[in-house]
């Protein structure tokens, strides 16, 4: 086997049938270890890239094992039959799949290399030549940009934004992959029609970019705070109503020109 | 491509609609006395004569005098009952139980029935003249004891064949369409004339050829009585629409079926008579329109290419009928109706696939039927859909929409495992491609077929129960006396052990099958049927008697996962691993698993017991087998017994289970599903044809899992069985494609009476045109990997439970259950538990 195949990385989960991120049915592979801190998370335990317990439904779960690129496509494999018939694939998620850089890369070449299409779910937080690397394997990007304010990004995701608007810049033109923009509809942080307005300006003069996803905000991960003992501090929000959504998505489409969606 | 052009464009429903079916719901069904006064006086006047002379006039003296209703706003008529969905009796298969359940029929959870005192009294009058004359009793005297004794003891139940009429069958629709039964009949005129009466089969061909002639009299007799009420209603009726509807349908009535149809309308008339007569001359259930797209298509086209009928008026036409279908009733007995619960009659309808030669010939019927589902949303026609790759993808997008209301409709069927699979039983290929789907899951060629679907639920973790004991249940020797579990050294013992039990009981199975098959042929055969099933108008022959083309038997098997699950954790545990003997496995069986044990299980130990002390020589009064029922329930209570259920349930639990896609356990589970399905297709049926096996349960799974002790896959005791080839409930926890993928692992084809696997989604999984169109992938990816069957639940958890809650506001929540949909509210309230714990699927974030 080549070796490439062996590269070791560190996942919390793989998720099949997965319907609603990028074309087709698909598999996520979530990979362990983020860059940012977002308040709204989701995915909590997705955060650190040190393995944890988590509390869940009264018992103590592992979160986080290691695996071989070969392992993870044994278990990718079983479903190639649905992404013939559905034009789906895989799809790396996270935390950031560019915290692991050569598994994320050895994982989507090995997919492409077995003819399975490739996508990857990610804030282009990382040097830019990482992500070069990355995008000869990759499909369709699915590029996060949660907001356009550098200051009010940090307070909310602990980090600044300057970085991952130059990576998108970079990705758009390089024009290796397909290009999507996701935007989290978080109230209290972006849900004002202004500030989508403004990352959908902004998505409209990126070149390449197909679609802008707008994912409505959902609480579904509470409960995974409290399971690894920590605060969730977005407890009193609720997600934003499906009128106030549909609003959005008018609002995006007629600032940038391009076609949006509500969810993946 | 396809051989026809088809529009897929939505059709409004009528209001007409709307009202049929609140007219049909209004009032809980009633049982009516009518049939079972006919047939008995006509029998009486009849018994010097042939049996199927008998049958014939028995029909045509019901269809002379039975009260005939044209309901309010119907456009296509003819009703077995007065009241809406009513339902006649049918004494000749059996009546007794009908008679104990008189006062508690109205009040059982499932599928109850009015009945009135007035009826009871007529029935009991009725009744009195068949004590010793019924199929049930005459098969009872075919039984060995054995067979008997396996039967009270829950082994399997023949019960819908051994109480009832057989039913499951698709006749020549096509036949009485094209020239009528004045056709018909002069084609039995010409055959009768033809015979002679030196020849060998003549007195059996004759008499057969006369029954027809009689049969097709009396239909033909019956519709001229609805052209004449049609007439007289006209005359009296003060709206000039409904006056103009009335006439026209006198004039169909007047015409058809006695003449072949000439418009589309007249077609739909026509087709309706043969379905509802079909079930008034025996109490069959699961009589299947079968491919209604095909054959009412050339009506449909000339009448369109002449510009005498708007594709709106077509719908309509095809809605009444689908509201008509559920104007159909049975009342089952109290057990059987739990296992078929829903007030369900199985008239399976299929839509799309291939002809003879082997091309698509989905058309613009082939998506109104559709249409009618999404309009209707009732549980009446089961409905099908036939997949293959040449299918048009427009058809299964619409299919998927259908899916989508959460009416547990289409059921998706595979032509590319069912036709090789029919072939593989003697079937030509030409008329394996026209296959259609009986009741819940078998598949048939139409017009040729006595398939005798159907035939019994197999419970297939009761024999792993009689390796445990031996061949003993309830201290009586029911299956062979395998090896002592304590002295069995390797796993292929166990496992031997198994195969022996079950191939024991099987031949059991086989002989109460072959029993009841011989009562129907002496004492039911049915003319009607017959004439429209070749080659019995050749032959001379009923169905019953083995007219048909091609005759199968089709038992259904049900708990491969369960068994799959159980054999594969004592593979592991004891054998692989040694964590847990054999003897230990055998402890916590019987103690269920320190869980407690059900009532039958505290009678069935104590029985036992006290019988193994009496045949040592003791004595043994009340008193001792108070003493020992004592026994029985504090050693199951002990902490010591429940600590070791637990550590032994843990283990269990850690064991690689069907459903996941681990091709191991997968490979090892169509093992299992062979001990059933190989043993079965060796044996033959006194019609000529061999058994095949299905592999589904109906609902069945939930009332004969409650007979079913603790089996090593760590299912308690009285719950349900796993359904059909579905994993064990809750133990697929990987998603719908890895369930799919280990089902996919199961040999189709052998089982080719039927698979069945179930899925259930939450709306969410289909939403949008997108959300249709990976659904539509999911099936054909299963089907690529030669899955047979694939059927849908779309609704949440919390709408179900809400359901249970004010069932008041849910009359018309349809859920699909097993091989059907039927009315949720309807259903027991173990069914009802059991279909909202199924893992629910593809609820993604």
């Amino acid at each position: 086997m080549e070796d490439y195949r062996q590269t070791k990385g560190r996942i919390f989960d793989i998720q099949k049938f997965s319907i609603h991120d990028g074309d087709g049915i698909r598999t996520i592979v979530f990979l362990k270890g983020c860059v940012l801190r977002c308040r709204w998370c989701c995915n909590p335990e997705s955060q650190e890239y040190a393995i944890q317990t988590m509390r869940v439904a009264g018992e103590e779960k592992v979160i986080g094992r290691d695996v071989t690129v070969a392992e993870v496509m044994e278990t990718v494999e079983q479903d190639r039959p649905y992404y013939y018939r559905s034009g789906g694939g895989l799809t790396l998620s996270g935390g950031e799949s560019l915290c692991q850089p050569e598994f994320a890369g050895a994982l989507l070449r090995a997919a492409k290399e077995s003819g399975i299409s490739t996508a990857m779910e990610s804030m282009a937080c990382a040097d830019f030549g990482v992500i070069e690397k990355i995008l000869p394997y990759l499909d369709h990007y699915l590029l996060d940009i949660k907001h356009m304010d550098p200051a009010k990004h940090k307070e909310f995701t602990g980090r600044s934004n300057e970085l991952m608007l130059e990576n998108a810049e970079k990705i758009a033109r390089s024009g290796q992959s397909r290009l999507s923009i996701r935007v989290p509809v978080i109230p209290t942080f972006n849900d004002s029609e202004e500030e989508i307005r403004a990352i959908a300006r902004y998505a409209g003069n990126l070149p390449n970019v197909e679609k802008i996803h707008l994912l409505p905000y959902h609480r579904l991960g509470q409960d995974k705070y409290d399971g690894l003992g920590r605060e969730y501090r977005m407890r009193d929000i609720v997600p934003p109503e499906a009128g106030h959504m549909q609003e959005l998505k008018r609002a995006a489409e007629a600032e940038s020109g391009l076609a949006c969606q509500i969810g993946g | 491509m396809g051989l026809y052009q088809y529009e897929a464009s939505d059709i409004k429903k009528t209001k007409r609609i709307d009202r049929l079916i609140a007219n049909l719901f209004a009032k809980m069904p009633e049982i009516e006395s009518a049939r079972a006064r006919l047939i008995t006086e006509s029998y009486r006047m009849t018994e010097e004569e042939p049996m199927i002379i008998r049958r014939a006039k028995a029909f045509a003296h019901i269809l002379e005098n039975i009260p005939i209703i044209i309901r309010e706003d119907e456009l296509v008529v003819g009703s077995s009952t007065i009241a809406p969905r009513g339902c006649q009796t049918y004494p000749e298969f059996s009546y007794e139980w009908l008679e104990a359940e008189f006062d508690t029929v109205a009040g059982r959870s499932a599928d109850p029935f009015y009945i009135s005192e007035e009826a009871k009294r007529e029935i009991k009058e009725a009744d009195r003249y068949w004590k010793g004359k019924t199929t049930s009793e005459l098969a009872t005297s075919y039984m060995e004891p054995e067979t008997l004794t396996a039967m009270e003891h829950n082994m399997f139940t023949p019960g819908n064949y051994f109480y009832n009429g057989v039913g499951h069958v698709t006749v020549q629709y096509e036949k009485v369409l094209a020239v009528g039964y004045e056709g018909i009949r002069s084609e039995a005129e010409r055959r009768l004339a033809e015979c002679d009466f030196g020849d060998g089969n003549y007195a059996r061909k004759s008499r057969f050829l006369q029954a027809v002639i009689i049969s097709c009299n009396a239909v033909i007799a019956y519709a001229q009585r609805y052209a004449e009420l049609a007439g007289k209603m006209a005359q009296e009726c003060g709206d000039e629409a409904r006056k103009a509807e009335l006439l026209q349908i006198s004039k169909n009535c007047g015409r058809v079926p006695a003449k072949g149809a000439e418009t589309f309308y007249e077609a739909c008339q026509s087709f309706w008579f043969v379905q509802q007569l079909l079930q008034l001359e025996s109490s069959g259930h699961s009589i299947s329109p079968g491919r209604f797209d095909q054959y009412m298509y050339p009506y449909y086209e000339k009448d369109r290419k002449n510009g005498t009928l708007s594709r709106e008026f077509a719908q309509e036409l095809i809605d009444c009928i689908w509201v008509k279908l559920n104007d159909l009733n049975k009342c089952r007995d109290a057990v059987s109706a739990e296992g078929f619960a829903g007030y369900s009659l199985f008239q399976n309808l299929i839509a799309g696939g291939q002809n003879g030669d082997g091309v698509d010939v989905t058309n613009d019927l082939s998506f109104m039927t559709i249409q009618a589902s999404m309009h209707v949303q009732l549980p009446q026609p089961s409905f099908s859909v036939r997949v293959w790759n040449g299918s048009p993808h427009e058809f299964l997008v619409k299919a998927a929409e259908l899916t989508r209301t959460g009416v547990g409709l289409p059921a998706y069927y595979n032509d590319e495992v069912i036709i090789p699979a029919l072939q593989n039983r003697g079937l030509t290929l030409q008329d394996a491609r026209e296959y259609n789907i009986i009741g819940c899951v078998e598949p048939q060629k139409a017009g040729k077929t006595e398939g005798w679907h159907d035939a019994a639920f197999f419970n297939m973790c009761r024999p792993l129960e009689l390796v445990f004991s031996q061949g003993m249940d309830r201290g009586v020797p029911v299956g062979v006396k395998t090896k002592a579990v304590e002295e069995m050294q390797t796993f292929e013992e166990f496992y031997d052990a198994y195969k022996e039990q079950m191939n024991y009981m099987i031949k059991l199975l086989v002989n109460a099958d072959n029993a009841i098959d011989v009562a129907h042929a002496e004492r039911c055969p049915l003319p009607f049927l017959s004439c429209m099933v070749d080659d019995c108008m050749e032959r001379g022959l009923s169905v019953q008697e083995g007219g048909a083309v091609y005759n199968f038997t089709g038992p259904q098997g049900f708990g491969v996962a369960n068994m799959a699950d159980s054999l594969y954790a004592v593979k592991t545990l004891v054998f692989d691993e040694q964590k847990v003997t054999l003897k230990e496995y055998k402890e916590a069986l019987s103690t269920n698993y320190g869980k407690g044990l059900t009532k039958e299980m505290i009678g069935d130990m104590t029985t036992q017991i006290a019988a193994s002390l009496k045949s040592a020589g003791q004595e043994i009064g009340e008193k001792e087998v108070a003493a020992i029922m004592k026994t029985v329930m504090e050693t199951a209570e002990m902490p010591a017994v429940k600590e070791k259920g637990e550590k032994l349930l843990k283990l269990i639990a850690d064991v690689p289970k069907f459903g996941n896609d681990i091709p191991e356990v997968d490979a090892f589970a169509r093992d299992v599903a062979y001990t059933y399905t190989r043993p079965l297709q060796e044996y033959k049926n006194p019609r000529g044809g061999i058994f095949q096996a299905g592999l589904y349960p109906v609902s069945a799974n939930v009332p004969l899992g409650a007979q079913t002790g603790a089996t090593p896959d760590g299912r308690l005791a009285g719950t349900p069985v796993a359904d059909g080839v579905s994993p064990s409930a809750g133990k697929d926890v990987n998603g719908p494609t890895a369930a799919a993928n280990s089902v996919a692992r199961l040999d189709h084809y052998i089982a080719s009476n039927g698979t069945l696997f179930n899925q259930k989604f939450h709306p969410s999984a289909l939403s949008g045109r997108e959300g249709l169109e990976k659904f539509v992938a999911l099936i054909r990816a299963y089907f690529d990997q030669k899955g047979s069957h694939m059927q849908f639940n779309v609704v949440s958890r919390e709408t179900l439970l809400d359901a249970q809650k004010n069932p008041d506001k849910y009359k018309h929540l349809v859920v699909r259950v097993a091989g059907y949909s039927a009315l949720f509210t309807t259903l027991s309230r173990s069914l009802q538990d059991d279909i909202i714990n199924r893992t629910e699927q593809g609820f993604n974030y």
